[in-house]
């Protein structure tokens, strides 16, 4: 146990559904990795790309977003935009040499506690298996400067 | 961006909550209180039995008064459970509601795992996370939102009518649209309705009639919305009002153009293709309004320039019948809207080896109900395609496209009683018929339905457990020469079996009308994978939906009978007169703004919104969010190229303050942010 690597997760949940899924997951007293840390926002489309790369850079393993099943949103649409936003940012992430495992979207709806608990084991498995992200050393490379990283320009669709 | 705030002066008061040892069992709860008392800003920091207590909340508040706290953070359970207590805490500490933030160390935290050493470790990081944001919190106000009195209802099926009467009758107006020529939706076209079997016209049409002469009433049939603009208390609507060709000041509802107008249709809709209808036409005979209307496709004056066969008869002076009448759109403001747009039938064609269209004998549950309804097009006799012959066998297929993988999933609810209805009026119509029911499960929950099944059981109806595989017009043995058979294995003696019969009955699922997504668009709300819309919480809420000021009522939310449909149109009836009459409401100020001076114009944010909450000034070249229509979302806050939007109580500062305090044992010395 002690030596096993414990990567940290955080997570961005919709208040609507997906934050309500991780507290009827507590109610129920579903037992899941303690890996993951929750943030609350309204919706998933307010997950600016940048907060998943301040997450990475400042020491998160990996990154769940998480918001209502399509055609669910409390908001009528902002989980599509967040998926847009997510496939992009995708993108970037494989060209900056982090792995597709570190950051992931999940559709939990206010009364799958179980669905939500058995991804955050589930990706908390996967990332331990990748080992420490090291955002410094892998992203920004060894070029010795502790330099403060250019806030991303979110990208739109 | 504009923060007000100066975060190095923040007097920060923490409260870790044991909730009984639902908390503390799990968490230490002390060590997390002392660790805290040493982070910067924190003035005071504390841990206690239960902090939603009358106590807890009074350790706040003292504090809040002796120790000059300008911000405070509960760690204990869910805001979904306290924020509001905790909120009105701070208020009568004299801080503003929204200086208060809170960890969620229960549900996410102690009640999902027994590893105490990781669960303190997290309930830090969420503390701290709460910590770190509720510097950078600033004041809110609630926005006080007016109530227009008047209310919109669409659909004017049983649920509709039940919600615009009981408003009606409270003394509020309602405007009623309704989009076919009358109201009375499906409840119209049943005969009897279970259990008790009263008569659908007998129970309905009185109701109907309220509706059509309520002073309270402004019933717009022939009718759809097309535009609905604004937010809870102040929507605008444009209602397209169809060309009726008729007019309905003058009209007496007489009825004479219907009878001299020459030329027959199939009535597709009310009659469901059994019968015929004129050119002109009145669904059916207790139609409210009673005014016909003319159907300009198959009209031969419109098509042909020749006819006027209703204006030449039309007795009222000056003359009704006004083929030269225009759509209308009318536009009016309302309060609340309640939907209540009711259900399709499924396609039974999709099942073709159930033989629909292509075998003559086999039949929808509507078209039997019809045929079955004394004013029907048999007049109550229930007879083969024919229309003459009386069927000696009537086989009842349940759960068409209902509880089926390829279909629909769920239940629809009401066929197993229906189906249930129709074997009684055929035992009841033609004593000597056998009568097969072909169920999965029998679902018979509700007053007196269970005892409705009994009732059939004695009637000595054939009940088969089985879903039907096929029903076919291939004989194998003589006896099944000329019959339809219906190939089904019997799980409760393990058999397959072929019954012959006369007469095939489907009772399909009801499903969500073919148009419901563009309806939840219209009206701004969601709507779910089969259509059905969605509710605001699925037990305590029912009625209300996502969208502040839009109600939902009867089988436009899912599958339902006629008492359930009622008891949701009062429902949401109640939840609107309760907003009426407070006439003010305060809305939460989580909301969206655009700082003016440093907005670029691109517009990404325009399109961005689902609630078309954001202008474009062409002059200034810049966007603007309309608070009062702003949900809070914050999409265009995260879409914004320029960084120029602010999300209320959601600001870039506070999340990304958040991020680093809920990093903080793992976070990389000091990069700067
Ligand atoms: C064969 C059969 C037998 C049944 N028998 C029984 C029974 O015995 N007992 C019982 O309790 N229940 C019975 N039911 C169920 C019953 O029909 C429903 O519970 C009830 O009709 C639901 O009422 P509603 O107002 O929600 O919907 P509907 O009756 O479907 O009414 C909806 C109305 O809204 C209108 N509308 C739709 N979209 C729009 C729009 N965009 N703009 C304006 N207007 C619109 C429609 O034209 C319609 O008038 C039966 C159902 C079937 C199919
Ligand atoms: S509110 Fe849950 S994704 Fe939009």
């Amino acid at each position: 146990m002690t030596e096993q690597f414990e990567p940290v997760i955080v997570g961005f949940l919709c208040n609507w559904c997906s934050y309500r899924a991780a507290d009827l997951a507590g109610t129920a007293r579903i037992h899941y990795a303690p890996n993951m840390r929750p943030i609350r926002v309204m919706c998933s489309g307010r997950v600016d790309p940048q907060f998943v790369l301040k997450a990475l850079r400042e020491g998160a393993d990996g990154v769940l977003i998480a918001g209502c099943h399509p055609g669910e949103c409390h908001y009528v649409n902002g989980n599509i935009k967040a998926l847009r936003r997510f496939m992009l940012l995708k993108a970037m992430l494989r060209q900056m040499g982090v792995e597709e495992d570190r950051v992931q979207l999940l559709w939990a709806s206010a009364s799958e506690g179980i669905i939500l608990a058995r991804k955050v084991d589930q990706m908390t498995e996967e990332i331990r298996a990748l080992g420490p992200l090291n955002w410094s050393e892998k992203v920004i490379g060894g070029n010795g400067h502790k330099v403060a990283v250019a806030e991303p320009v979110a990208e739109e669709v | 961006m504009s923060e007000k705030v100066n975060p190095e002066q923040e007097r920060v008061g923490v409260y870790v909550c044991h909730c009984g040892s639902n908390i503390a069992k799990v968490v230490d709860v002390e060590d997390v209180a002392t660790w805290a008392a040493d982070l910067p800003n924190v003035e005071v920091s504390r841990d206690y039995k239960f902090m939603c207590s009358s106590l807890g909340q009074d350790l706040i508040e003292e504090d809040i008064k002796e120790k000059g706290l300008t911000k405070v953070v509960v760690a204990s359970c869910s805001p979904h459970m306290h924020e509001k207590t905790f909120r009105v805490a701070c208020e009568r500490g004299g801080l503003n509601p929204f200086m208060f933030e809170m960890a969620n160390i229960r549900e996410h935290d102690s009640w999902t795992t027994d590893d105490e050493v990781a669960a303190t470790s997290k309930a830090k990081a969420l503390t701290n996370a709460a910590i770190e944001r509720v510097v950078h919190h600033q004041p809110l106000e609630q926005l006080p939102v007016e109530i227009n009195p008047n209310t919109l209802v669409v659909g004017g099926g049983i649920a509709g009518i039940s919600a615009t009467l009981e408003l009606a009758n409270a003394g509020h107006h309602v405007y009623m649209v309704e989009r076919e020529p009358t109201i009375g939706g499906h409840m119209a076209q049943l005969d009897k309705t279970f259990p008790t079997l009263d008569c659908s016209a007998c129970i309905l049409t009185p109701k109907m009639v309220d509706v059509g002469q309520h002073p309270n009433i402004t019933l717009l049939t022939w009718s759809e919305v097309e535009k609905v603009d604004g937010f809870l208390g102040n929507f605008t609507v444009n209602v397209r009002k169809k060309a009726r060709y008729v007019n309905e000041e003058h009209c007496t509802g007489c009825g004479i153009c219907i009878e001299k107008c020459p030329f027959k249709v199939s009535d597709d809709i009310f009659e469901v293709g059994l019968s015929e209808r004129k050119v002109i036409y009145r669904p059916f005979p207790q139609a409210v309004p009673k005014y016909p209307v003319i159907d300009k496709e198959n009209c031969v004056y419109f098509q042909r320039g020749k006819c006027k066969a209703c204006q030449i008869f039309c007795p009222t002076e000056p003359n009704s019948i006004e083929f030269e009448q225009e759509d209308e759109i009318l536009s009016f403001d309302v309060g609340n809207i309640i939907l209540a747009t009711g259900y399709d039938l499924f396609d039974v064609k999709k099942i073709p080896q159930y033989g629909y269209g292509r075998l003559a004998n086999v039949f929808t549950s509507l078209e039997f109900e019809r045929m079955v309804n004394a004013s029907g097009p048999t007049e109550g006799s229930i007879v083969l395609r024919d229309m003459e012959s009386t069927p000696k066998s009537v086989a009842i297929v349940h759960c068409v496209g209902s509880r089926d993988e390829n279909y629909h999933k769920y239940c629809s609810k009401v066929c197993c009683m229906y189906s249930l209805k129709f074997a009684h009026l055929v035992h009841e119509r033609i004593p000597e018929a056998e009568v097969y029911n072909c169920y999965i499960d029998m679902r018979t929950p509700g007053k007196g339905y269970e005892e409705f099944y009994n009732r059939l059981l004695e009637e000595e109806t054939n009940f088969i457990r089985g879903k039907v595989a096929e029903v076919t017009d291939a004989a194998r043995i003589p006896e099944e020469e000329g019959k339809l058979i219906v190939q089904v294995e019997d799980t409760l003696i393990g058999r397959q079996r072929r019954v012959p019969v006369d007469m095939v009955i489907l009772s399909p699922a009801m499903e969500a009308r073919a148009d419901s997504k563009e309806i939840s668009q219209l009206f701004k709300m969601g709507c779910d994978f089969d259509g059905f819309f969605v509710e605001r919480h699925p037990k305590l809420d029912p009625v209300a939906t996502m969208t502040d000021g839009i109600y939902i009522a009867g089988a436009c939310q899912g599958p339902k009978d006629v008492p359930d449909s009622v008891a949701q149109g009062a429902a949401a009836a109640a939840r609107v007169a309760g907003l009426i009459n407070l006439g003010t409401v305060m809305m939460e100020p989580v909301r969206a703004s655009i700082n003016q001076d440093e907005c670029s114009g691109c517009k990404i944010c325009n399109n961005m919104c689902p609630y078309n909450a954001i202008i474009f000034h062409e002059d200034r070249e810049v966007s603007e969010v309309i608070t009062a229509l702003c949900q809070g979302c914050g999409t265009c806050v995260a879409a914004c190229p320029s960084g120029v939007i602010t999300g209320a109580h959601f600001t870039n500062d506070q999340l990304f303050s958040q991020i680093e305090g809920i990093l903080w044992d793992v976070r990389p010395e000091k990069v700067t942010a």
